[in-house]
């Protein structure tokens, strides 16, 4: 008897929404597992991981402010997946966004410039920006064929390097005791709160007009449909005339517009100036949430809330039960370890050959 | 020794890790698999080498160890890829976040520890012929391993049957299986050899360059590995000369502050990364040498029926 | 309210499996528990392990009026201010924040609990409930100096510096001042790693000054591998931050220790007495709060001897470091003959002094 996989005529659709959940519950058994070897009780662990990171209004209000830029980036990157487009340098994108970003709020905070002028223009040059810094792997991929996933990859740590130079030197705050640091950004150059004595801000509601936004476009726009096509059939797509270098640019630009924004509701709300790190991963950590969000918007934002948790429950394991804090990172890799093993299900089913032969 | 000696030996070393690494990446997409969890796999090699090496005090058999550790985490990226014909892009990343992440979870209570690392030999007699003496026989042991692996990925692939094999699996795998050869069991043996020696790679860190565990102490030299092997256009004697490149652009940047120069530090830190991307884009223009040069059936899923 | 008693409850349904989980500790009833944030994990030595051992000798100097809680490896930027808010929350009435970069968050958790009493480290920003502490490193960098360069034969050496914040520039300059007090012709070349904590890369840099002719390594940065670099190519070492003689213990022939522990028994004793004041100390030798580590065994007794002489005259307050006359090393004079450096100058210095070759980078 042994178990066989067997093509199915066609992808179960049952299969596409129940592979994430299969995912996320063998993740929570393998947590569990992790926990008790490390002498843990794994109901506190449970607890610590999920529970009370949200028990409290502050708790909830930092779980959606985490899940913006995750689901922000997640839903720019899903639109260039799709196309077998695969920026991997979403973190230097966003680095990037925030610097311009807080370039334009440094420069034009003190002139009191009302913040409904110049947080957009924040924002457009935040988006700008990260656009910039993914045509630079989607020049290379179009003009020299480089393979895009290594060059964006690169400019991640460029991008980190940047950042750093400009802190440490000509951006940095002359009133700071020459610390790598930029002044902090005036009143008018930051997001409003949504949520009283939280620090949810406002980068949330662009977060979720972004996700609508891109649903609109790979739903209902033909340039949205014909990326589609792309991905799953390169041969049909060149047949139709689709033009694979377009699908490269746009796929690009869209992951670094997207990044770009986040970026600068990251430096723009809970960091508020130009620091050395401006993000603890979350480009990485947006890749993971447009998987398991099968690079579907409505799913990425569903995902991006899983994500949050998931970090802050590492950090609340860290403070309540002393693990350290690299079990976020595992945990991230292991969801989406066994999403891709649980996908194999939509496309194929599994069978135990019986040892009499098939007919 | 003098300073050019020095700066030599410095380099080779800086570029040995890239050198296992990409050797084994090499082989492994010879055979048509794409792994991009390398990252995750040098690290993984990395910490076990370095906790048996700080457990058992035998720092070899922790090389040992951090090769075989990996070589087992490949496998499971060998299961999703091969059996469970996922992506191999999307797999190859999550290989690399689990690594990353499983490593540092692991290797937190050691962060600190101290253990006698594997130090630079100098071989007798032929280490003390001027000039060229400390220049090739006063290195770390596992550098000349590197050589030595080098060496035998070169014989293995254009000198034997087996090799032979191995390439056709990776140009058409359709065509070998129908010559009768088992392409998933061949490529499962690559992917597992190619875990294996980016564990050496890690393993070269941990336990002999610096000996220490730092959580991510590889830096991102698994991705430029990766780089390496399309510089290389998938020749093994490019990757040594690419490792070794690289390995002394690193150093470059050190060479330069300690002279004097008063570029920013930062930006001569971007060096090795805006180095890959060019060399990439140079490299990858030859669209046909690409072509020519790049198995087939690179990065595509396998169907057997 | 119905928030309130919700939470209550939740509270309370989580507290039960902590309860379980967390070990029991003898505690009198009223201990005032302090918190402390760690930037980077504790290990063996290192900017953090010497917070934390400063953290036991409190604990163990004031038991059982206090109990203590860390939180290691918590980054600086937007999530460190959850961090800290969460130790408020939980009952922590004095928390200590050891790093620069958690200054803006503390500033803004200590406006919402007005009545817990925040210490940030090596800051300066402070409020009613908030001080700041630092230590003059740079007296331990100038003693250190001292043994460097009657050590040396080369002349030469080579410092491993993370970024060139003016804590750092502070002590390569006085750390090149103390050397070329007792050896006019020593020279100091630097290298910026562009990290805090990085073993491969600060070896790297360590391997590349030697062969650029170092024969005394020092450092600031947080791994021990700047020492251990030292050992293995045979040349001498001053560690920082703590005693590094079990990773280079021919190489060390000194190191610069940080010592915080009297300071953090007197600021609890302050809060268990009802008399804490914001405060922006900033002590050295003559506080207790710089410490030399032991000599190594080659440094002969009369080398010995000169470091400990001046290491009492800075503790009597009779010598500074910086006295002028000081030149930059592109020739300028920053400093008169017969003045003495003010600490605001200090804090926000951004030249090398004569004798540290090169030019420092991201000059304004």
């Amino acid at each position: 008897m042994k178990l066989r996989l067997e093509a199915r005529p066609a992808p179960s659709r049952l299969a596409v929404w129940a592979a994430p959940l299969i995912a996320a519950l063998a993740t929570l058994a393998v947590g569990f597992v992790v926990f008790s070897a490390f002498g843990k009780n794994p109901f506190a662990a449970f607890d610590a991981f999920f529970i009370a990171p949200i028990a409290t209004r502050y708790g909830v209000a930092e779980l959606f402010l985490k899940a913006s830029p995750l689901m922000l980036i997640a839903t720019g990157l899903a639109i260039g997946y799709r196309a077998n487009v695969w920026n991997i340098g979403a973190e230097g994108q966003l680095t990037l966004g925030a610097l311009a970003g807080g370039g334009v709020a440094l420069a034009f905070g003190e002139r009191e410039w009302p913040a409904a002028a110049l947080l957009p223009a924040m924002f457009v040059a935040g988006a700008l920006a990260g656009m910039l810094w993914a045509a630079i792997p989607a020049w290379l991929r179009t003009r020299f064929n480089a393979n895009e996933i290594l060059t964006s990859l690169m400019l991640v740590y460029v991008a980190t390097l940047l950042l750093s130079w400009l802190v440490h030197g000509p951006w940095r705050d002359p009133e700071g005791y020459n610390f790598p640091q930029s002044k902090l950004f005036a009143a008018n150059a930051m997001l409003p709160i949504l949520w009283p004595e939280t620090r949810l801000n406002a980068g949330l509601l662009l977060a979720l007009a972004i996700v609508a936004l891109a649903w609109l476009f790979v739903r209902r726009h033909i340039v949205g449909f014909e990326m589609r096509v792309a991905g799953l059939s390169p041969g049909a797509a060149h047949y139709a005339g689709i033009s694979w270098r377009r699908n490269v640019w746009l796929g690009m630009l869209a992951g670094g517009a997207c990044a770009g924004l986040a970026g600068v509701s990251e430096a723009a709300g809970p960091i508020g100036q130009l620091l050395p790190s401006m993000s603890p991963g979350y480009g990485f950590a947006a890749i993971i949430v447009a998987f398991v969000g099968r690079l579907h918007p409505a799913a990425i934002v569903l995902a991006s809330l899983l994500m949050s948790l998931l970090y802050l429950g590492g950090e609340s394991a860290q403070v309540n039960l002393a693990l350290p804090s690299a079990v976020t990172g595992l945990f991230e890799g292991t969801l989406l370890f066994f999403l891709l093993a649980a996908d194999v299900l939509v496309n194929y089913r599994p069978r135990i050959a019986r040892a009499a032969k098939r007919a | 020794m003098d300073t050019f000696t020095q700066i030599v030996v410095l380099s080779l070393a800086a570029g040995t890790p890239l050198v296992f690494a990409a050797l084994g990446e090499l082989v492994v997409e010879k055979a048509g698999v794409l792994n991009l969890g390398v990252e995750g796999l040098m690290l993984v090699g990395a910490v076990a080498s370095f906790i048996v090496a700080a457990k058992t005090g035998a720092p070899w058999l922790g090389v040992f160890v951090g090769a075989l550790a990996a070589a087992l985490l490949s496998l499971i990226f060998g299961v999703i890829v091969l059996t469970l014909r996922a992506n191999q892009v999307a797999t190859g990343l999550a290989l690399s976040l689990f690594g990353i992440g499983l490593s540092a979870f692991v290797g937190r209570p050691y962060m600190s520890v101290v253990i006698e690392g594997i130090k630079p030999f100098a071989v007798p007699v032929l280490s003390d012929v001027p000039v060229a003496g400390k220049l090739l026989f006063a290195h770390n042991p596992l550098v000349y391993l590197s050589i030595a692996l080098f060496v035998a990925v070169h014989v293995f692939l254009h000198r034997t049957r087996s090799g032979l094999v191995l390439r056709a699996v990776g140009e058409s795998p359709q065509s070998a299986r129908a010559i009768g050869y088992p392409v998933i069991a061949i490529r499962y043996a690559a992917v597992m050899f190619g875990g294996a020696c980016a564990g050496l790679g890690g393993a070269f860190l941990a336990v002999a360059y610096t000996p220490s565990w730092v959580e991510g102490m590889t830096a991102g030299r698994g991705w430029i590995a990766l780089a390496l092997v399309v510089f290389a256009t998938w020749k093994p004697w490019r990757v040594m000369i690419g490792a070794y490149l690289f390995g002394s652009v690193t150093l470059a940047q050190f060479q330069a502050q300690a002279a004097g120069a008063a570029v920013p530090s930062e930006l001569l830190a971007m060096l090795p990364y805006l180095a890959t991307v060019i060399v990439l884009a140079i490299i990858s223009r030859d669209a046909t040498a690409i072509r020519l040069n790049a198995p087939a059936s690179l990065g595509k899923a396998y169907h057997p029926e | 309210m119905s928030r309130l008693s919700r939470r209550t409850v939740l509270a309370t349904l989580a507290a039960y499996p902590l309860a379980v989980a967390l070990p029991a500790r003898a505690q009198a009833k009223d201990a005032l528990k302090i918190g402390f944030i760690y930037v980077s994990p504790i290990g063996d030595a290192g900017w953090t392990h010497q917070h934390d051992i400063a953290r036991i000798a409190m604990e163990k100097n004031l038991a059982p009026r206090v109990t203590t809680k860390y939180i290691e490896n918590v980054p600086e930027g937007a999530d460190a201010e959850r961090v800290i808010r969460e130790l408020a929350q939980s009952g922590h009435k004095l928390i200590f924040t050891t790093s620069f970069g958690y200054m803006n968050p503390t500033i803004k958790v200590a406006q919402q609990f007005p009545n817990t009493f925040f210490e940030h480290a090596t800051g300066y920003k402070s409020a009613k409930n908030v001080g700041t502490y630092n230590a003059r490193f740079y007296e331990g960098r100038y003693l250190a100096g001292i043994v460097a360069g009657r050590m040396t034969k080369s002349n030469v050496a080579g410092y491993v510096a993370a970024f060139p914040i003016p804590e750092v520039v502070m002590g390569i300059n006085a750390f090149t001042r103390g050397m070329r007090s007792v050896n006019p012709k020593a020279e100091t070349k630097v290298v910026w790693v562009s990290t805090w904590f990085d073993p491969g890369r600060e070896s790297e840099a360590a391997n590349t000054l030697v062969a650029q002719g170092a024969d005394v390594l020092t450092h600031h940065t947080d791994s021990t591998a700047v020492v251990q670099a030292a050992e293995a190519k045979k040349v001498y070492a001053v560690a920082y931050h703590s005693d590094m003689s079990k990773y280079g213990p021919n190489a060390q022939i000194t190191a610069v220790t940080h010592v915080w522990d009297k300071y953090y028994t007197d600021r609890a004793k302050a809060v268990l007495d009802g008399t804490w004041k914001p405060d922006h100390i900033w002590g050295g030798i003559r506080e207790g709060m710089i410490a030399m580590g032991p000599f190594g065994k080659t440094v002969p007794s009369d080398v010995r001897e000169a470091m400990l002489k001046v290491q009492g005259e800075i503790a009597a307050g009779k010598f500074h470091p910086f006295t002028g006359p000081i030149k930059d090393n592109e020739g300028k004079e920053r400093l008169p003959a017969g003045t003495t450096i003010s600490d605001e100058t200090l804090l926000k210095m951004d030249y090398y002094v004569e004798g540290v070759q090169g030019r420092m980078p991201a000059n304004k």
